[in-house]
């Protein structure tokens, strides 16, 4: 798998959404995204990358593309 | 016709200058300024009666509760997100003559007419033709499951809610100086209950729709200064996760819990980082049938009795009973828990019909938990009665639950689980998804709470009764 694969992929499973609304997606803007959701959204990441992600990283993930933002400047995951 | 509890609420006129609300784009309301709101948003509805408020945090939202609890008039309080569907039958049970909505959701509302508006909040006049009379003590209702949408509502009277926060202000210490950060709906009995607690005292207030793992949250918390939040077991399961305890936060001086047991490890870890840090950590118990609060650990004794909820707040009384009623003596022997104090509120309605009805409680609840105390008199919650869950500190009734698939669906259904964690099972594979986005949907709450598991058959007894305890084997380990 791809590291955007895997990154989508756990988008899909944590919230149990489909692939196509992973694109653009924001925090709360859909009820799978709440607190709970987001926890389990950063589990399926981390052990995805095998990453310990910070506390700083885990409140600014914002977005599907803030994510990748952030993996890529303080986790190394090129996309 | 007005009501005959003549005095309002909260005397907002003593603070005059001092700041009441704070919201998440530093938008500022003194004591002052929320009276006059308040006085003008009371002569857009001119008489005492039912409104359905559709609650964030926000200073709209906030300013419409003041204005309705000093001015007598009854707000339903509801979650602006709930579902349509499920606030569409609550108003055909209730009528409400007016609806209190963020102005955005103004266009949701086809039948109803705006005829104020005020902070990004929107009055809305209903097209009821009837209004149910209202007891003269009912001030406000608030809904026993939060998201199932249920229709029975849990009538609190002006006495109710000022003697519990009251009570409230006595056991934490409150006064004029907190600055409480809000992390629950409003509508949610723990939510409202700060809120109540800390106009009484006059404090500051500060809103936010943010969550705490949102970074806007913290800035807001940081730069404004919040003295205090409440948590439910979940709650504190996130912070433990965002290492929360590594964060620079001096001005914090308390954290609340309640809306379920959180796990005694989780307990003592944040008891143990509020006595090093000088903070204090209450765990604390309630039910909305109580107005909010009946029990508190003294933050003092946070270490040593885990896992306890305390003991009786100023004003109130526990004591267990067996199942013949009569009172449990000694300690460790589980009955169910009784609680005596004039929080506790009237009753409840499941209908407009039911709003006229008096006190059916008279100051005593049996609250369906089970508890044991120890030998000092601390209480512990050992189960429950009744069967229901708390998922993310929110009520859901199981059988609610079952009642709603099978009547959806037409299907065999069983319901079980344990605290966040609710599964449902069903006898045909192609149901798992419908169900899952049923159940979804109409509760609001994340799908990682239901677990929807197939099997071959139902285990029941000889006259069809549910064996639940068969059940156990697939989610207990």
């Amino acid at each position: 798998m791809t590291n955007i694969e895997k990154y989508t992929n756990a988008f899909v499973e944590a919230l149990e959404i489909k692939e196509e609304q992973v694109e653009g997606l924001e925090y709360q803007a859909i009820n799978e995204w709440d607190s709970v959701g987001h926890m389990t959204l950063i589990a399926a990441i981390e052990d995805a990358f095998d990453i310990m992600m910070d506390t700083d990283d885990i409140i600014d993930f914002s977005s599907y593309e803030k994510g990748k933002e952030i993996l890529t400047a303080n986790y190394e995951v090129q996309f | 016709m007005k009501c005959s509890f003549n005095t309002s609420m909260w005397n907002l006129k003593n603070d005059k200058n001092k700041i009441a609300i704070i919201d998440e784009h530093r938008r500022t309301i003194t004591y002052q300024q929320l009276h006059e709101e308040c006085e003008k948003l009371a002569e857009a509805v001119k008489n005492r009666c039912l409104v359905f408020s559709l609650c964030e945090n926000s200073i709209g939202s906030l300013l419409g509760y003041v204005c309705f609890l000093n001015h007598h008039i009854v707000p339903v309080m509801l979650n602006s997100r709930l579902e349509k569907e499920l606030l569409y039958n609550l108003q055909e049970t209730y009528c409400p003559a007016y609806l209190w909505v963020p102005e955005k959701q103004i266009d949701m509302y086809e039948h109803a007419t705006c005829v104020y508006r005020a902070y990004d909040y929107a009055l809305l006049k209903t097209d009821y033709d009837r209004e149910y009379p209202l007891y003269d003590e009912l001030a406000l209702l608030l809904t026993t499951s939060g998201s199932t949408g249920s229709p029975k509502f849990v009538r609190q009277s002006y006495k109710n809610i000022l003697d519990n926060a009251k009570s409230i202000v006595q056991y934490l210490g409150l006064d004029e100086r907190e600055r409480p950060i809000t992390t629950l709906p409003m509508n949610y009995t723990y939510g409202l209950s700060i809120i109540n607690s800390h106009l009484l005292v006059g404090a500051t207030i500060l809103v936010t729709n943010k969550s705490l793992v949102q970074k806007e949250f913290w800035r807001f918390f940081k730069e404004m200064e919040a003295t205090s939040f409440g948590g439910v077991p979940y709650t504190y399961e996130v912070l433990e996760r965002i290492r929360f305890m590594r964060m620079e936060l001096p001005k914090l001086t308390t954290m609340t819990q309640a809306g379920g047991k959180l796990i005694p490890e989780l307990h003592e870890k944040f008891a143990r980082f509020a006595d090093e840090n000088g903070k204090k950590f209450v765990v604390m118990y309630g039910q909305c049938e109580a107005t909010a609060r009946m029990g508190y650990l003294p933050p003092e004794k946070a270490i040593e009795k885990k896992g306890s909820m305390g003991i009786a707040i100023p004003g109130g009384k526990f004591y267990l009973i067996d199942p013949e009623g009569n009172a449990i003596i000694k300690p460790y022997t589980t009955g169910e828990l009784v609680y005596e104090g004039r929080n506790v509120t009237l009753g409840y309605a499941e209908c407009g019909e039911e709003l006229k009805k008096g006190d059916e409680r008279h100051g005593v609840l049996k609250t369906g938990d089970m508890a044991q105390f120890d030998e000092d008199g601390y209480y512990y919650i050992v189960g429950r009665k009744k069967r229901f869950l708390k998922i993310y500190g929110n009520r859901v009734n199981l059988d609610e639950v079952e009642r709603l698939i099978k009547g959806k669906f037409e299907i065999e259904v069983a319901s079980a689980g344990v605290d966040d964690h609710l599964y449902l099972f069903v006898l045909e594979e192609s149901m798992l998804q419908r169900v899952k986005d049923f159940v979804v949907e109409k509760t609001g709450l994340n799908p990682a709470a239901f677990h929807v598991l197939v099997i071959q058959e139902i285990p029941k007894n000889d006259s069809g009764k549910i064996q639940y305890r068969e059940l156990e084997k697939y989610y207990k380990r």
